[in-house]
């Protein structure tokens, strides 16, 4: 390209190339391009998927959902039969997520904290449990855990015809555990309630007990009083609906165990095996954020004679847990994730009826862009709720 | 533009790349220029498709592929398997991963019309039932209230089995898990009372996965009607020319019989115009298809007649008679179009 020749005295030109050459404006051309060709670019693979997918005859759109979709599913969280429609289903699918990912979660983070402290125990054998622990379950992949677990519930229980029954009314079969469940009574949505009431409670009595604290030096025996607080008034509000003691206890009948409240081999081969992977990775978080506070602070601690179990509690871990936030929302958001490992153990989950349905109605890129956009409208949540959570715990500048 | 058509849009770029082949004849030029046609097959059911002791693939639905590449490419070994779960399957077919799906799939309206698929014979007929062990005490479907019963998802069999259910106002629990061992190993293992397929499935499971197939029986129920036969991607309508034709050549041989063993002799000496016809002894099939005039005499030649290849794969593996499968003239439904 040859370079335009200006006249000295020709302004209009001269302004132009000075226009394009100023810094900003380049910089907001460039994103323009760089924009306009992320849209072409798009535009052009929808156009030509949409017309491609016309000439093949496969039908496209979200229409489906409202079809029945005339499959069952085994664990419903809310009311589903094969009537119902599929967005319904998918629904259901959803819940089953979210139900194990929330319980993993739980379960990882309590898990994860022992074992973290255990690798730091100034005891040989715990200290050595505990890395046998993380080292073997971290290094075997996820989906061989599942298939694992899942071979491992059938096959160590009994069919329900001899179930096994640790406690009374608690059986445990190759189809999964079964405890009993009190019949639905006015009295424990009452309980509920009381529930509700005696955290609200709790957390205000926090609060002073803290102020005082920090007046006056004196400690307030919280947890002792919370407990009593939560049990009196739960209890309280059992005796005012009532005491209904009726019980709906797992028995066999027909072909299954009916009744009471069954967990099933799929569930618990998901939950565990999902727990036990992260916890491995929540553990090495805890671990390193531990060792992350300087040694210094066990000595002040020491010299100031608090106890290192006290010690532990209220000045290691709250300094380590800043440190620790982060890649555990990563480790969060993968227990998430891996939870769609949970097809292959035919756990009813978002990925499980998702495939269900697209098999039946064909269209496989609605019902993959629905859960994809689910998992990251999950993800995103977490990450969001961590965020903040970091934030509340991050060092308050003064 | 509706929103639910431009939610559609968002979601179609993922397959933009994949769906390229869509132009008319694109399937049949791209095998012979690969030389080998791909199919989709079961990930392991014997009788239908699945692997031997040599890793070498068998069964009827496995003949259909391996028929198609001795007429089109004049060599029934080139064929390339790519083993496909109930889940995977037409994904796999609509995107041009595999040129035909030979995977014992019943043909319905929904797939016929709505996936843009076009199924090209029925290879065989057949019905859902259920398995049960014998420990089990039952000798009727119709006792089967709250039972709980493994399936494989995205199968005609789980509606079936949801509609069984309701309309005889019976309850159940499923047990839905996609790879077909584990679903077997889970239904072996206690943790169903049911295992319900295609009987035709069920006989397989039970004389080839079970520890000991006495304990093991099949109810006499049997709930639906199972028309399972090879499947191609519509938009290339010579390809799927080529494929009914193959299959049909084989019952048509077995009418007329025409054997592995005879075809030669009956090419140089049978007088039926038929035959001659169909081994291309009087030309113009062949050219009908664009194939070589020795298409049919390929498929005869290497793979065998539609009965042979039952008698071969399901009567000598699964113990299952002709049955329904028989020859319209032994009273059956097998019944091809005249080759003329």
């Amino acid at each position: 390209m040859s370079k335009p020749q200006h006249a000295p005295g020709d302004v209009r030109s001269k302004s132009l190339v000075d226009y394009l050459n100023d810094e900003n404006v380049r910089a907001v051309l460039y994103q323009i391009i760089a924009i306009g060709l992320v849209i072409l670019a798009g535009w052009y693979l929808v156009s030509n998927t949409l017309y491609n997918l016309e000439k093949q005859n496969i039908s496209t759109g979200y229409g489906f959902l409202d079809l029945e979709a005339s499959f069952e599913i085994s664990e419903t969280m809310i009311n589903y039969s094969a009537q119902s429609d599929y967005a319904t289903a998918l629904i259901v699918g959803l819940l089953n997520t979210v139900k194990v990912a929330v319980l993993g979660i739980v379960l990882c983070t309590i898990i994860g904290i022992i074992f973290g402290v255990a690798r730091l125990s100034s005891n040989w054998i715990v200290r050595k449990l505990a890395t046998v622990y993380v080292e073997t379950f971290r290094n075997i992949p996820v989906l061989l855990q599942l298939f694992f677990w899942y071979a491992l519930i059938p096959a160590a229980f009994p069919h329900p015809r001899d179930a096994f029954e640790p406690l009374p009314g608690v059986l445990l079969t190759s189809r999964g555990m079964y405890l009993p469940v009190p019949v639905a009574d006015n009295a424990y949505t009452l309980m509920g309630i009381a529930a509700i009431i005696a955290f609200v409670a709790i957390y205000f009595i926090k609060k002073w007990a803290t102020k005082r604290q920090d007046a006056t030096g004196q400690p307030f025996p919280m947890l002792l009083t919370g407990i009593g607080i939560f049990v009196g008034l739960v209890f309280l509000a059992y005796l005012i609906g009532g005491a209904p003691t009726e019980l709906s206890t797992p028995a066999l009948k027909g072909f299954n165990i009916q009744g009471g409240y069954n967990i099933s081999p799929e569930f618990m081969a998901v939950l565990i095996g999902l727990t036990v992977y992260t916890s491995t990775y929540v553990a090495e978080v805890v671990r390193s954020g531990i060792q992350a506070v300087s040694s210094g602070q066990w000595e002040a601690a020491d010299s100031l004679g608090i106890k290192r179990s006290v010690a532990l509690r209220k000045v290691i871990l709250p300094q380590s847990m800043r440190v620790a936030i982060p890649p555990l929302t990563n480790q969060y958001l993968n227990l998430t994730k891996n939870s769609s490992l949970a097809v292959a153990v035919g756990y009813p989950d978002l990925v499980s009826v998702s495939n269900t349905t697209m098999n039946q109605t064909g269209q496989a890129i609605e019902a993959i862009s629905i859960f994809m956009s689910v998992y990251l409208g999950l993800s995103l949540l977490t990450s969001l709720f961590m965020n903040w959570f970091n934030k509340k715990m991050a060092l308050v500048e003064r | 533009m509706k929103i639910q058509t431009i939610l559609a849009a968002g979601a179609m770029t993922v397959a933009a790349i994949a769906a390229q082949n869509a132009h008319a004849g694109a399937v049949l030029d791209g095998i012979k220029a690969k030389g080998f046609v791909q199919c989709g097959v079961n990930t392991g059911l014997p009788g239908f498709s699945a692997a031997n002791a040599e890793g070498k693939w068998e069964g009827i639905d496995v003949d259909i592929c391996r028929g198609i590449a001795a007429a089109l490419l004049g060599d029934a070994n080139s064929v390339q398997y790519t083993p496909l779960t109930a889940a995977q399957r037409f994904t796999a077919l609509q995107s041009g991963e595999i040129d035909i799906l030979s995977r014992n799939t019943t043909a319905t309206t929904t797939r016929d019309a709505k996936l843009g698929l076009t199924f090209v014979g029925i290879n065989y007929y057949d019905g859902q039932g259920f398995l049960i062990p014998k420990a089990l005490g039952v000798s009727s479907a119709t006792e089967l209230d709250g039972a709980t019963v493994c399936v494989e998802p995205g199968t005609t069999t789980e509606l079936n089995l949801a509609d069984y259910f309701r309309a005889k106002g019976m309850s159940f629990e499923p047990v839905v898990i996609e790879n077909i061992n584990e679903a077997t190993a889970a239904f072996f293992s206690g943790r169903c009372d049911v295992y319900t397929t295609d009987a035709s499935g069920l006989a397989s499971i039970r004389t080839t996965m079970a520890e000991n197939p006495d304990d093991y029986m099949i109810l006499p129920e049997i709930i639906s009607k199972e028309p399972l036969g090879p499947v191609v991607a519509q938009g290339d309508e010579q390809w799927s020319d080529v494929a009914r034709w193959a299959f049909l050549a084989m019952v048509e041989a077995e009418e007329f019989g025409v054997t592995m063993e005879n075809v030669d002799d009956m090419k140089a000496n049978s007088t039926n115009p038929g035959i001659q016809r169909l081994l291309g002894v009087s030309p113009g099939m062949g050219e009908a298809l664009g194939l070589d005039e020795a298409w049919a005499y390929n498929i005869i030649k290497q793979v065998g007649n539609y009965g042979e290849s039952y008698e071969k794969n399901v009567t000598a593996k699964l113990g299952l008679e002709r049955g329904l499968n028989a020859l319209w003239t032994d009273g059956g439904l097998q019944y091809a179009w005249p080759v003329r």
